[in-house]
């Protein structure tokens, strides 16, 4: 883009430096309007999952929704409780913010689509990501309530816990690749699924199970939205938040759903790999990318609505005694795995693509069980109570 | 205190216009706080399943005061929780608005001679809506949130009252 400025008659600094502000406009509008259209997508999800419609009165089907909820955010009374820590107050959510549009520099959006492919790029995501634990813990101390507190303070164990399974679970595919940056991770795998890091062998899957499972907790997802767990400690860290800096909160939440399904993919699922014939369009790319991190998104919505929470216990358990361990098992396994099948790629094609049949197999197994269980219970399929008429 | 709320003297068209979009989005999105004392409270939970959808609307439950644009009083107040009522409508955020889900909370209802319960709710904080019905049926609480969208679309957000 620098170059299209300088051939327009600029100077080669204040080029540059203008493409790259027009590039963060586009990252950053493109970040809110998707953590936006997550809140719609997540209402519209529930709503299906519990028989009901969820929001569909404001534009075509509800999915203007985000922007009054948004505008009535910015409307609403700007409140500071009295003896809150005003500045620590003010400033919490920004750090979550930056936490999560930080990620944007080496988002991927497809192969080759990025603002920069630093080459410590996964480094870089995790460490930036570790922010928003400052600013929940920031806003739970600083709101002046013990809610808060409690809510910032089960964060930052929580957070603080489960970044090192995820940190591991990231290390296995780093050995695959052997590189750190986003790019050369998802430029090893291919368009194939038995060409995806996910179905390489046996200990690639466990790795993705335990990052994936680590990220939601990291998230704050349900079953791990401790934080925030309404029925014990109000809303948790951002109880005292009205107005614009909840907005900035809630957003952040959901640009983090994003930025979740999006590493997911990159680093596990192919990224927006084409086969060779389609290389060149660079569009397509970013439709495949989507489309898998649509999917990813999906999941994590789906399992928000259909588990409860975990105790804190449990929660740090888990963490500690099962997903640690998992993750070194994992880390050396598949170590020992390439040692030994270094110079036979036979095996390890065959691996893979066995692991991507079983795969296929407990995904028929799955949807026809459904389709069974709903016969039997003579459940009928999306008909919220069609039998008796609203009046 | 001046604030964004009424910085503006006078109306004029493009006052109008703003203020038609901004009421269109904050009719549409009232987060509503759960406060329900009684079996109005049962009635609300109804509003919210899948029968009478509340958040067709928009309207999402906040269990918290300070995000919330709507109390749902539903059910009997007694004297000792109203100051507690109070204390939940101060701690919102303005714009707020208040329904009196129920003849409990409107006027005490079939306990409004006990010595002990507050003889409608809008002796304490100013009341919107009025829903008669002991206790009303979820689509009458749905009617009293259309009611209340009406009111909000035709409020002057930038001018002083």
């Amino acid at each position: 883009m620098d170059a299209t400025l300088i051939s327009l008659g600029l100077n080669p600094m204040p080029a540059k430096i203008i493409s790259m502000v027009i590039i963060c406009l586009i990252v950053l509008i493109a970040f809110v309007t998707i953590g936006g259209v997550l809140t719609v997508v997540e209402r519209r999800i529930s709503g299906f999952m519990q028989a009901r419609l969820g929001p569909n009165r404001v534009g075509p089907q509800g999915s203007l929704q985000w922007l009054a909820d948004g505008i009535k955010l910015i409307l609403k009374e700007d409140l500071i409780p009295d003896g809150a820590d005003r500045t620590l107050f003010k400033i919490a959510p920004y750090f979550c913010l930056i936490g999560v549009f930080g990620t944007m520099v080496v988002f991927p959006w497809g192969s080759g689509v990025m603002v920069a492919d630093l080459n410590v790029g996964l480094f870089y995501f995790i460490s930036i990501t570790a922010l928003v634990v400052f600013g929940v813990l920031m806003a739970g101390w600083s709101s002046n309530n013990k809610w808060s507190l409690l809510g910032g303070m089960r964060a930052a164990a929580q957070i603080v816990s489960y970044e090192i399974p995820v940190g591991m679970g990231l290390l296995v595919p780093i050995l695959f690749s052997g590189t750190l940056s986003m790019g050369g991770i998802m430029a090893v795998q291919g368009w194939a699924p038995w060409e995806w890091i996910v179905f390489q062998s046996p200990f690639t899957v466990m790795s993705f199970c335990i990052f994936f499972i680590g990220s939601l907790a990291e998230a704050n997802r349900t079953p791990f939205d401790l934080p925030e767990a309404e029925s014990e400690l109000v809303s948790g860290y951002c109880t005292e938040y009205t107005g614009f800096r909840y907005a900035v909160f809630f957003l952040s939440e959901w640009a983090n759903l994003f930025v979740l399904g999006g590493l997911t993919t990159a680093v596990f699922l192919g990224g927006g790999n084409l086969p060779d014939f389609l290389a060149d369009y660079t569009f397509l790319s970013v439709l495949v990318y989507m489309a898998k991190v649509s999917v990813i998104i999906f999941v994590v919505i789906w399992l928000r609505w259909t588990l409860p929470r975990f105790r804190i216990d449990q929660l740090m358990n888990l963490s500690w005694k099962y997903l640690l361990p998992g993750a070194f098992v994992a880390f050396l396994g598949q170590a020992i795995y390439m040692l030994i099948t270094q110079h036979i790629p036979a095996v390890q094609t065959t691996v893979a693509v066995l692991m991507f049949l079983v795969f296929v197999f407990i995904l028929i197994r799955f949807f026809i069980r459904v389709r069974v269980n709903m016969r039997e219970q003579q459940i009928p399929v999306n008909s919220p109570a069609s039998d008796v008429p609203l009046t | 205190m001046k604030t964004l709320y009424n910085t503006f003297e006078s109306d004029n068209i493009i006052l109008s216009s703003l203020d038609y979009v901004l009421n269109l989005a904050r009719a549409n999105s009232m987060w509503y706080l759960l406060f329900s004392t009684a079996c109005c409270g049962i009635e609300l939970m109804q509003t919210g399943g899948p029968r009478a959808d509340l958040e067709r609307f928009g309207s999402a439950p906040r269990a918290v005061p300070r995000t919330a644009d709507l109390m749902l009083v539903a059910g009997t107040i007694t004297l000792k929780m109203a100051e507690r009522v109070k204390i939940l409508y101060e701690q919102m955020a303005e714009p707020r608005y208040v329904i009196s889900m129920g003849s409990c909370a409107n006027s005490g209802g079939l306990f409004q001679s006990a010595y002990s319960v507050l003889r409608g709710v809008d002796r304490v904080i100013p009341v919107d809506v009025y829903l008669p019905g002991c206790p009303p049926r979820p689509e009458a609480l749905l009617s009293a949130l259309i009611d209340l969208q009406k009111k909000v679309k035709k409020e002057h957000y930038f001018r002083k009252k």
